[in-house]
């Protein structure tokens, strides 16, 4: 098994701390993983994105130009990355502010609100943790309790107590995720 | 003893084994794609624990020239930079391979010439293989290809370097300098109390006074000098080769790559290999020393060779001196930051050497 994923989205909407908190989840699996960040111009431009590999094998190249699930957070991301799934992958996107929708049709894709549900909640932080939920439901490669595990490894132990939260947010996600 | 799993950057990894390798010392000056060596040193205060110091230096050039002093005096001192702050080095460099004195230099390398890029690149081959910096001197050079390798040459390259009292050089890459993975980490190891017997730490009585220099006016003598060193690299050049093969017990091509490359070939192996194309892998570990004799004796075996590279084509010359003109021996590399695919290797594979 080999999943490679793409997260995109601006800088600060908690990309990079999404993809590690997958990584680190992936190591609790036992599985191999890597975690590629973009750096230097891209995100000092406020885009930022990071390429998450999980698999039973050894990986080859961290870096890839084609992926089996893009998770897209902004229109910029949409716009670069639609192209970039694999034919037969899924798109998971945030629909707030996007205003060209995804338009593919050999691949399969999904929406979540993430933004608008986090405001809900009225924890924005956990908007990450909520598009995270909605990729397990449709692409359940790491078991629930390992999450928790990776989101633990990840979280500084000053923010232990937020986990509940981000189990709710994970648990959100899973139900509100719809394809399109 | 039990090694302990985390999830860490290559740079990161570079300097949490420094600390567990007992390090005396390691200078630096920021400069993107390594800048989380010095920030995570910074951060992890080793002089409140090993006694291990950390200094942001004002330059590239100071750095190394304190590392030069820390090696006089024995010590396991280190830098790390990127492309264009390594160029900045060479001075140091050479001198500290002219005075024969053991240090650990890390270049996470980034597309050039010039500030070129901050993207990972393979293009300091040369700089790091065939001198950089003047006269007739070798550094070591390790070439990792993931995290684990990261942090496993740190503690390697301080040994071969006390060892050959000779400057090594890890070569590595943005991409594995940026990228995170699993990492299995050494115990700490003590700070060596050791000085060795030509480190310049003051005169006792008992012998004559230690010189660390790397002149000598007297051509003769200099002559001497030149051929110890030369002496010196042929034992390093029988007893240091390193590298991995993958798949080339039947293999009818050769891919030579190494580093971030190497992980590439390998996926193009498999690639290969579906199509039924008997495709091997020979990924250096060592670049100087390079595994000059197992590539001529797969030169007697295979119909070709590729060097795939992150540059116009440098390790390629090593590849058909070694080769030495029994098989054809081609290049292909993506430049400018971009890392190639496995699908494009396979495709210049069958178009160079297969001429299919």
């Amino acid at each position: 098994m080999t999943e490679e994923i793409i997260i995109a989205g601006f800088g600060g909407q908690g990309v990079l701390s999404m993809g590690k908190i997958m990584a680190y989840s992936g190591v609790m699996e036992d599985m191999e993983v890597s975690w590629m960040p973009s750096y230097g111009p891209e995100m000092r431009g406020g885009t930022a994105n990071v390429i998450v590999i999980l698999s039973s094998e050894r990986i080859s190249s961290p870096i890839i130009r084609s992926f089996d699930t893009a998770i897209i957070l902004n229109q910029q991301s949409l716009d670069k990355f639609e192209g970039s799934v694999k034919p037969g992958g899924i798109l998971i996107y945030d629909g707030n502010g996007i205003t060209r929708h995804p338009e593919r049709s050999d691949i399969t894709v999904y929406r979540v609100d993430a933004t608008e549900e986090a405001v809900r909640m009225k924890s924005p932080k956990t908007f990450n943790m909520i598009v995270l939920g909605g990729f397990l439901k449709v692409k359940p490669v790491i078991r629930l309790e390992n999450v928790i595990k990776g989101l633990k490894k990840s979280l500084p132990e000053r923010y232990h107590n937020l986990i509940p939260v981000n189990e709710e947010a994970l648990a959100r996600g899973m139900e509100i995720i719809r394809e399109k | 003893m039990e090694r302990e799993l985390r999830l860490m950057k290559g740079n990161e990894a570079v300097a949490e084994a420094a600390i567990r390798a007992g390090a005396d010392g390691y200078f630096g000056y920021p400069i993107t794609p390594q800048s989380e060596i010095l920030e995570y040193l910074m951060e992890a205060r080793p002089y409140q624990t090993t006694g291990m110091v950390v200094l942001q230096a004002e330059s590239e050039i100071a750095a190394i020239n304190m590392v030069y002093g820390g090696a006089a005096c024995g010590k396991r001192v280190m830098t790390t930079s990127s492309s264009p702050g390594i160029s900045l080095k060479q001075e140091g460099i050479t001198y500290i391979a002219g005075a024969e004195l053991p240090c650990l230099i890390v270049n996470v390398v980034r597309g050039g010439p010039g500030l070129g890029t901050i993207q990972p690149a393979q293009s300091d081959y040369f700089q790091a293989v065939k001198g950089g910096g003047h006269g007739d001197y070798h550094l070591i050079v390790l070439a990792p290809a993931s995290v684990q390798e990261m942090a496993d040459f740190v503690g390697l390259g301080f040994d071969l370097a006390f060892r050959y009292r000779n400057p090594v050089m890890i070569l590595s890459d943005g991409a594995i300098g940026q990228m995170m993975e699993k990492v299995y980490l050494s115990p700490q190891k003590e700070r060596s109390k050791k000085v060795p017997e030509w480190a310049t730490t003051g005169k006792p009585p008992t012998r004559e006074r230690n010189i660390i220099t790397s002149l000598d006016l007297d051509p003769k003598a200099q002559e001497v000098f030149n051929q110890k060193l030369i002496a010196k690299y042929d034992e390093i050049r029988e007893k240091e080769v390193r590298y991995e093969e993958f798949q080339c017990q039947d293999a009818e091509y050769l891919l030579v790559a190494y580093g971030t490359s190497a992980r590439v070939c390998q996926k193009a192996v498999q690639l290969a290999r579906v199509e039924g194309l008997r495709v091997g892998l020979l990924r250096p570990i060592t670049l100087f020393p390079f595994p000059t004799a197992r590539i001529r004796e797969l030169a007697g075996q295979v119909k070709g060779m590729m060097s795939v590279e992150m540059s116009a084509g440098q390790m390629v010359e090593d590849v058909m001196l070694a080769a030495n003109g029994k098989v054809p021996v081609v290049h292909f590399g993506r430049m400018g930051g971009i890392v190639t695919t496995p699908d494009e290797v396979v495709e210049n594979l069958k178009l160079k050497i297969m001429k299919v």
